[in-house]
Order: C-alpha cells, then structure tokens, then sequence
C-alpha cells in the first residue's frame, strides 16, 4: 500500500509524467540534435484535457519533432468520480444505476457485468426469458457502440461530421428501442440480480426485428461510402501498429486485440449467458493498424446482427425474473468473485469482495477502456499528431469508464 | 437584349456622367469598389448559409432553419454575434502582428476581383497582365497565415501556420503551372482576351478551353489545387479542428475571426472565378443560342457551380495527412501540370497537320498515358485485405 501511494504522490501512477524525468522541464522547445547532425527543437503540447478530439477530458502530453511524435503520455483522471468507493458505501442493488455511468453509452453491457458477478457470488440464476433479453440489449448495445466509433474516428480523420452523422441516426433508432424498453435512453438501469426489471413491451420484438433486418442496408451503405476511400486507406492502414505480443502481454482485449490477430473473444471462451446457443464468428485481423481496427467493428457488427436475429427468433415467453433472487436488501455470504463479459469496448471485469454486509467490502472494475489505452504510446511513437489523434479514436475510450 | 447584358456598364456610366471630368477615373475606380465589396459580400452571406443547409443535407440534418425565412438570415444573427464578441488578445501575443493578420488576410483578395471579368465589358481594371496581378495578390495569404500562427504564440496556431505555409506554397506551384497550357493557346496574359479567344461556337456548342484535353486535364489540376490553396476540404489540415483545435485560427475571437472566415470565402471565389475564366469560357454561354442571356448571369451560374462543387468535397471526405499532402503535390499533381504543358504544346503544333478528333485522342492518351504511368510507380502497392474468422 505504501508504495502504491509514493506512486500517487510522486506522479507516475496512472501514466502522469514522472516528476524526475528530464522531460518534465520542457516548458517550450528544447533543442537537440537529429540523427542527420541538425540541431532543432523539440515542442511539447499538450493535447487536452479541452480538445476536440480526447473524446472527453482526457489529456496526451505529446512532445513532438515537427510534426513527429518522440514522446506521449496519457493522463487521466479528470473524470474521477470515486465510482469504487461509492459502491462500498451503497447497496448491491444501489450501485446498478452507478454502473450505467461507466461506459455511458454502453449502459446495458456495464448493468449485466455487474449483475453477472453479483448472481455468481450469491448464487442466482437468471431466467430463460432474461438470459435472451439480456442478450438482446447487449448486442443491440455493441451495434450502436461499433457503429459510434467508426463514426467518431472518421471524424478524427477530418471527414466532417457525415459519417457520424450517418452512425447517429441508427444508434437513435436503437436507442428508441431502449426507451420504450426502460424509460431511458442511454442511463438504463434495467438488469437486476436473477432477471431484468420490466418484461418487453407490446410489439418491442416486432420493432427490434425491423430495426435489425433493417441494419444490414446502413453498414452497407456506410462502406459503400467511405471503406473504399483512398484516403481512408492512406491515413489508416499501418499506421499505429500494435504488434501481437505487445498486445497479449499489455492485457488488450476487445475489438482491438482481434484487430491484432488474437482469438480472444470472452463470449467464446467463457460462453456465459447463453452465447453458447448461437452461431455467430469471431472476425480477426493481420495487421493490427487503425484500419484492421476500423474493420473488425464493421465485421462485428455484421456478426453481431446474427446472434441478434437467432435471439429474436428464439426468446420464449416466461417470467423475466427469478422470485427466489433477492433484489432488495441483498446480503451476499461473504466471499470474493471476479466475473467478466465481453463488453463492446473488451473484457468488463467486475471484482466484488463481500463480508456479509448489505454494502460490498471492496468493488473494483476492470475498465476495457483504461487497460486498452496504457500502450498508447507504444502505438504513437514516430507517427504525426494527425496520426495520433486517429490512434486514440481507434481504441475505442470513454472518459467515464476510464477514470472511473 | 443587349441592354439587360450592359445594364451594369451602363448605369456606371450613367453615374459617372454627374462626376466632373477631373475626378471620373476616381470615381470609375470606387464604383468599381462598391459594386465589388457589394455583390462579393453577399455572395460570402449567401455561400456560408447555402453551405451551411448543404451539409445539413448531405448529413442527415435539416441545417440552419430558425433565423428569417428558411434560415435565410443566419448569415445577418452570425455577423451580429460575431461584432459584439469580445475580442481577445492572448497576454502573450505580439499584438501589433495578431492584430494586422486578418487585414493582410483580406485586403489583398478584393484586389484580385478588380482583374476578373464578371461579364461583357464588367472587368474593374483592364491590365495586359491580369493573371500575373491576380496571382501576385492572391499570394498574400501565406503571409496572413504565417502572421497570425506565429503572433498568437500558441502551440496550435504555430503547426497550422506551419502546415499552411508548406501547404500554400506547394500547391501555388501547380495552381499557376496548370494555367500556363491557356495562356500558350491563347497567347496572352489577359483575362479579358483569353474569354473572348473562348467564344466562338462549334456545332452550337462553346468552344471553352476545358473542352480540350489539355484544359480537362488543367481544369481538374487547377480545381485540387484551389481546393489546397483555399484551406478546404479535403486539404483543410491548416486549420484541422480535430488535430489541431483550430490551427492558426485558434486565438482569434470575434470580429477578427470574422475576417479570416470571409477572407478564406473571397479566396474561394477568387481562385473559383478564375477557373471559370480559363478554363469554363468566362462569361461565355454554354450552346450558341442561350447567347440572349446575359452575359453576368452565365458567370454567376458557373461559378455557383463550382461552388457547390467545393462544398459537397467538403462534406464526403476524410482528411489528407500532412507528408501524404506534399507527395501528393510534389510528386503527382506538379509533374502532370508539366506533362500539361508539354501536351498543349503537342496540341498547337498539331492543329495544321491532323483532323480535330485524331488530335484529341492523341493529347488524351499522352497524358492519360503518363497519368497511369505515374499512378503506377507511385501506388503503394496495396493488397485488398481480407479478414479470418475464428468458431
């Protein structure tokens, strides 16, 4: 514990600029000399926490030759909001809504982490009916999140708000969907330990199938637009490369490990829930640049439309919730679990420690986002800001599930 | 009919019939001015709300649509938003320089309309060397541009600046290498005599220099680097608001900014209007018997098309990076303004020896040819990727 706080107070935790080093005193410029014999300088800046492409309070200190990136770090923390430790201070059933602000446009996958681990640590089982709907949600979650990203990074690129535009207005019509599912639309709050909190409503299944057979014709339409972009291609592929040990060894995970050529796909190798029942693929890349990155969203997306179409299909009728799962006023025998999905962005990981109480002793999130943007570095150096800017677009962060 | 095509001339001269004969080149000179800042003014309001609503279009959204009728007066709510911001100066900046920045930015631009003619006899000034005048002028931006990226003493406005001067002053090397091809054909540095080389008719049809290999291949050349030139999409990395905030605009509030958008605007126009004098026929109409319009009218309708081209660029696609930008001006775009010239050339000397079409597939397929040819040896040679797919 000590050591972890000389770490905080000296800085270097959580990617802040380590107070010793030598680069800390770069004020300005600084002059040094190239590998060619010219002396020139060296320019810091610092890219955020106010910039138009952080996406969110986030800061890249850049120290930069040119137009060249030599060093990068990220800071974050802006964002804090004490999320752990409110949890220890809140009921099991009290932290659900919390958990909606995390990732927040992702509620749905973050409410079934928690859940998961909270069902694996007392016991429950969710019911058929909301094992599907669960399902349902989460990938309807992951086709918007997908479609989101893609937009926001060709945004990065300088395309101008078209094919955000474009990703927008089908996420608005699942997020339609959410709101006459929830009362809300992007702050859910709809799982609950052993089910779901209200059943579907009259005709939901018939619109979600519309929205889904619909779907295909948008992702279509959008690579007919812009994959084929010879500068698309040119800003994005190789560039931000991360290698595939890199990648193994630094614990990415989600879309942007399988970009780099690992299978690795929690829905595959944990098959919790019940995505053992559905015949979906796991698409995976070569070359693990931006432009890998941007494919295997779209692909997923694609794969994701299958499970979406064998749940719809299938969901039986049924109670969506367990009467013998207790909801309020829930004290878990005291114990520990660590239980994870494969949310949109990688492995949400959910450690619950529990003494008995009404309250957890101790929360902790394993955030996709943080973990996938610790070898930000690794993937800027020797590239442009330009570059840098679609490098960070193409991790796929969000602030709130960063910082925590 | 010719009346409505002189209207301009005439009411001009109808004023200046009231000017005593000492002062009549002055006043010739500021009702020049006035009609200039006048319709170039509104053709700035007019473009930002049409582009505006364009966009919207192009995105899915309705743009625009509150202030006035259909909008229409957003322009007007901009201008009164922007006059009464506060202006603010960063404690660190060289205030003298980040102040003279917009003027140097926009003072020159308005000379470079007094050289385009806007119809028949509808040119402010009459120089044997228009063209030169009017890139001489326009060249003055960079200096703007490097004015306000230093001045500011921010990090940001520092690249930008510096990316738009390595920007600007590329592409100002092919912008004027691809109106060489029309200045050899027609034989001349004014404006005013290369439209009027252009407007005979052949077969009812105009005879405008784009219609030639050499002026297609020039006008598209011409056309990417006015795009380059003017900071536009998809070129617009001096100012590429999702890498570097603003660029070199990002200091500059209220009245100043002001200036630098409209002066980007008249840019625009500027560069566009040339294009329609080279290479689109001027003020020419486009088939033989729409000669009864007047002649204002056809430059203004060319012109708001090229327009509307630039902004439907700008809103489909991404942005070039910055080294991919100067290859893409050193090594394809100046060696096929050189290839250009070499092809005029071939077209001239040919003219007495073969048959019109045999001349045309020959100087298409000389620079097609070498088109391929370049396109080859600089492809990066880039396999279509496939994806594997796990169980």
């Amino acid at each position: 514990m000590s050591t972890l706080r000389k770490e905080i107070s000296n800085g270097s935790f959580c990617g802040g600029i380590d107070v010793d080093s030598p680069l800390r005193h770069f004020s300005g410029a600084t002059r040094t000399t190239n590998t060619n014999g010219f002396a020139h300088d060296l320019l810091e800046i610092s890219m955020g926490p106010h910039h138009p492409s952080t996406h969110g309070v986030f800061r890249m200190d850049v120290i930069v030759d040119g137009e060249e990136i030599v060093q990068l770090k990220p800071v974050f923390g802006y964002l804090h909001r004490n999320h752990e430790k409110l949890a220890e201070k809140n009921s099991y059933l009290g932290i659900i809504p919390y958990t909606d602000r995390l990732d927040y446009i992702c509620s749905m996958t973050n409410n079934w982490a928690y859940v998961l681990a909270v069902e694996k640590l007392s016991g429950f089982q969710a019911t058929e009916r909301a094992e599907y709907i669960r399902v349902i949600v989460s990938e309807l979650t992951r086709l918007f999140n997908h479609a989101c990203l893609v937009g926001f990074l060709l945004q990065d690129m300088g395309a101008l708000g078209t094919p955000l535009m474009y990703a927008f207005r089908e996420r608005e019509k699942i997020l339609d969907l959410f709101e006459s599912l929830t009362g809300s639309r992007m702050m859910c709050n709809y799982m609950r330990f052993g089910g779901v909190r209200c059943d579907l409503p009259e005709g939901w299944l018939d619109e979600a199938k519309k929205v889904v057979s619909d779907y295909p014709g948008f992702i279509d339409q959008f690579e007919a637009l812009i994959t084929g972009n010879e500068i698309l291609l040119a800003r994005s592929q190789g560039v931000g490369v991360l290698s595939r040990e890199l990648a193994i060894s630094a614990g990415v995970t989600g879309p942007m490990l399988r970009a780099s050529g690992v299978n690795y796909d929690i829905r595959k190798t944990d098959k919790y829930g019940i995505y053992s029942r559905f015949n979906f693929r796991v698409p995976l890349g070569d070359h693990g640049d931006v432009f890998d990155r941007y494919m295997i969203r779209v692909l997923e997306m694609r794969e994701s439309l299958k499970i979406l179409e064998q749940a719809l299909n299938q969901i039986p009728a049924g109670p969506i919730i367990d009467p013998k799962a207790k909801n309020r006023g829930l004290r878990p025998k005291a114990g520990e679990v660590y239980s994870r999905i494969e949310s949109p962005k990688g492995e949400l990981g959910f450690h619950i420690i529990s003494d008995g109480s009404a309250s957890p002793y101790r929360l902790h999130i394993r955030p996709p986002s943080l973990i996938n943007l610790t070898i930000l570095e690794d993937m800027c150096l020797g590239q442009t800001i330009a570059d840098a800017v679609i490098i960070l677009g193409s991790v796929d962060i969000v602030l709130g599930e960063v910082d925590r | 009919m010719n009346s409505l095509d002189q209207i301009f001339v005439t009411l001009k001269q109808w004023l200046l019939s009231y000017v005593p004969t000492d002062f009549q080149p002055v006043g010739s000179a500021l009702l020049s001015i006035v009609a200039i800042i006048a319709v170039f003014g509104t053709a700035f309001a007019l473009t930002t709300i049409l582009e505006r609503k364009g966009l919207g279009r192009i995105q899915n959204r309705p743009g625009p649509n509150r202030v006035g009728p259909c909008g229409f007066l957003q322009p007007m709510a901009d201008a009164v938003k922007m006059l009464t911001k506060e202006d603010i100066v960063p404690y660190a900046a060289d205030k003298v320089l980040h102040y003279l920045a917009p003027i140097v930015l926009t003072v020159p631009i308005w000379l470079a309309f007094a050289v385009l003619p806007f119809g028949r006899n509808m040119s402010a000034i009459e120089l044997d060397a228009s063209i030169v005048f009017f890139f001489a002028v326009g060249s003055a931006s960079e200096l703007a541009v490097f004015m306000a990226g230093w001045s500011s003493h921010n990090k940001y406005s520092l690249i930008g600046a510096m990316r738009g001067i390595a920007q600007m002053i590329s592409y100002e090397v092919p912008l004027v290498l691809s109106t060489v091809p029309v200045l050899m054909l027609s034989g001349t540095l004014n404006l005013n005599e290369i439209v009027n080389a252009q407007s005979g008719f052949s077969f009812g049809v105009g005879q405008w220099n784009v219609f030639t290999p050499w002026g297609a291949a020039g006008f598209l050349l011409f056309m990417i680097a006015a795009t380059a030139e003017s900071n536009r999409a998809p070129f617009d990395l001096p100012e590429g608001e999702s890498e570097i905030i603003a660029g070199f605009l990002t200091e500059y509030s209220g009245f100043k900014y002001a200036l630098f958008f409209l002066g980007e605007y008249l840019g625009l126009f500027a560069v566009t209007g040339l294009a329609v004098t080279l290479f689109l026929g001027g003020w020419n109409a486009p088939l033989a018997f729409l000669n009864v319009v007047p002649s204002w009218l056809w430059f203004f309708a060319k012109f708001g098309a090229l327009i509307a081209v630039f902004i439907w660029a700008r809103g489909t696609v991404p942005r070039l990076r910055f080294d991919q930008l100067l290859n893409f001006a050193w090594k394809f775009i100046v060696p096929l303004t050189l290839v250009n010239i070499a092809v005029a050339g071939i077209w001239y000397f040919s003219s007495d020896h073969l048959a019109y079409a045999v001349r045309w597939l020959i100087c298409a397929g000389i620079f097609l040819g070498f088109y391929e040819l370049l396109g080859r040896f600089l492809s990066l040679k880039r396999a279509p990727r496939t994806y594997r797919y796990a169980e």
